[in-house]
């Protein structure tokens, strides 16, 4: 068995009244790509964030590589460093060009020196194909511009694993297919990835697993395989018939 | 020809007359405004950045208390400082620090101090603003980066508030070119305690507050032409160079996208 690197244990989230998440057990291994499904307000994204520490769960526990993150003494800091995030909405730092998003962390936090994190930055701006603009700020490119730097801001970091909350829904369907490529390649290349999607093709091709949530729950989870061929849950059936026949 | 001298004649003899000590009052005047106005913004950014502190709910006892307090304090001086006139808190500074605290101030240190509190008052609201207006996603990207709420003010959040709040900024100096007058009722050699000195020498009161007017225009219009254009600068180069080749670093060739 591969090694664990994220496991989610009876996580549950409320939003004061509204429990957006319920009694979550989930887990992603080493090397794995894991799709995320499921219609509008099943709480993916609440999840993502409550994985990233952007939220806090309300009960449950968090482990990464074994290890419950409340643990006195571990860092969650290095934690967040181990897990790179990216946006729907790109959040590129606006007052850095393309470059000063992709080192900032790594100097800052991994305490890398200018050369070295200049040196990494532009080996993943050339993986995703934006080394030639390391000049430029974030107002002067395209979204799917913005994305792959984004994502590139994230590799710098080389985490363990990178969240990707529905990197592409924002962007105009032209350049969609670019950041997609950028992904695959990424998948091809072993990164561990959990991404929250609605490209069902996409999440067809590179998953390694495919949750499926709704209301608050997984409702399935399976090889892309059997969930799309051959989903065991109506509700799985019923979403991805609305979906698909768009 | 008429013997009396005309209107424009006095005003303009006065001006020969009285210039040096008219330069004299407007150069206190701006050094006022402009040590004012910088002072006030530091301050400003250090109480903006303090309010604006999250407290999270594991956060210690301790530091939720301290901060509340800190909060509670800062909270009355912006009150304060924005709810009394200027020229009130003047007074009440220049008399009442040597008899609170036995300190003797100086006309001119206790006028930089109290332009400097006061504009600190009101930037400190116009920061707090700011730095709320930013997007929400810059903290989170920033924080899934691992760096602290501090590394965040300071790289990311800080840099694009001051950027800005930069017409606020020179709004207020405007205003304080303008509020420094007040000064005068503690003794600060400032431009309207100039003119009020020369009108009381030839009771031409008139002629005298038209050429300060004027004066005060042409300050406050020529900083309001240098603020734009510093502005515009600072809206920075809107052009990159792509590097065509990382091998041949000489083959660039410049893009101006047309939105800005
Ligand atoms: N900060 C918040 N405060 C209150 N309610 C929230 C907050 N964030 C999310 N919610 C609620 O939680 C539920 C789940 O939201 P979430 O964003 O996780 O859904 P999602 O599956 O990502 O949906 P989408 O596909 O639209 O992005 C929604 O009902 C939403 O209204
Ligand atoms: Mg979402």
């Amino acid at each position: 068995m591969k090694d664990k690197v994220i496991e989610v244990n009876h996580l549950s989230k409320n939003f004061g009244e509204n429990e957006v998440l319920k009694d979550i057990h989930f887990e992603v291994y080493s090397g794995e790509v894991v799709c995320i499904i499921g219609s509008s307000g099943s709480g993916k994204s609440t999840l993502l964030r409550c994985i990233n520490l952007l939220e806090t769960a309300t009960t449950g526990e968090i482990l990464y590589r074994g290890t419950d993150i409340n643990t006195p003494g571990f860092s969650t800091t290095q934690y967040r460093t181990k897990l790179g995030m990216v946006f729907q909405q790109f959040n590129l730092f606006k007052n850095k060009t393309v470059l000063g998003n992709c080192t900032l962390g790594p100097i800052k936090v991994l305490k890398k020196s200018k050369e070295e994190a200049r040196k990494t930055a532009l080996k993943y701006l050339d993986v995703v194909g934006m080394a030639d603009y390391i000049e430029a700020k974030p107002a002067q490119l395209s979204g799917g511009q913005q994305q792959r730097v984004a994502i590139a801001r994230a590799l710098c970091m080389e985490p363990d694993a990178i969240l990707f909350d529905e990197p592409t829904s924002a962007l105009d369907p032209e350049t969609i297919g670019e950041v997609l490529k950028v992904m695959k390649e990424l998948a091809k290349s072993g990164l561990t990835m959990l991404i929250v999607t609605h490209e069902m093709e996409f999440a067809r091709d590179v998953s390694s697993r495919v949750v499926f949530m709704d209301n608050g729950i997984i409702a399935e989870e399976n090889t892309p395989e059997n969930i799309f061929t051959n989903p065991n849950n109506p509700r799985t059936r019923e979403f991805l018939k609305r979906t698909l026949d768009k | 020809m008429s013997s009396e001298p005309s209107f424009f004649q006095i005003s303009y003899n006065i001006f020969l007359q009285y210039w040096p000590m008219f330069l004299k009052g407007t150069i206190v005047t701006l050094i006022l405004a402009i040590a004012g106005t910088l002072t006030g913004t530091v301050i400003g950014l250090l109480i903006g950045v303090v309010r604006t502190i999250p407290t999270h709910p594991h956060d210690s006892t301790f530091k939720k208390i301290l901060l509340k307090i800190l909060n509670i304090i800062l909270t009355i001086y912006i009150e304060v400082f924005r709810g009394t006139p200027m020229i009130v808190q003047s007074m009440v500074i220049f008399y009442g620090v040597p008899i609170l605290f036995g300190i003797k101030l100086g006309v001119f240190q206790a006028a930089y101090f109290i332009v400097s509190i006061n504009t600190g008052a009101y930037m400190s609201e116009i920061v707090r603003g700011g730095i709320l207006s930013i997007d929400k996603g810059q903290f989170e990207a920033s924080s899934s980066i691992g760096m602290s709420h501090f590394q965040t003010m300071v790289n990311v959040v800080m840099p694009q508030v001051i950027r800005n709040i930069l017409p606020a900024t020179g709004n207020e100096f405007v205003i304080n070119i303008k509020d420094t007058s007040v000064l005068n009722v503690i003794g600060v050699s400032e431009l309207f305690f100039a003119s009020k000195s020369i009108a009381g020498n030839n009771f031409k009161y008139f002629e005298v507050y038209l050429i300060t007017s004027i004066i005060y225009l042409i300050c406050t219009y020529s900083v309001t032409q240098l603020l734009r254009f510093a502005e515009r600068r600072i809206e920075g180069r809107d052009s990159y160079t792509i590097h065509g080749s990382t091998t041949l670093t000489d083959s660039k060739f410049e893009i101006r996208p047309g939105r800005s």
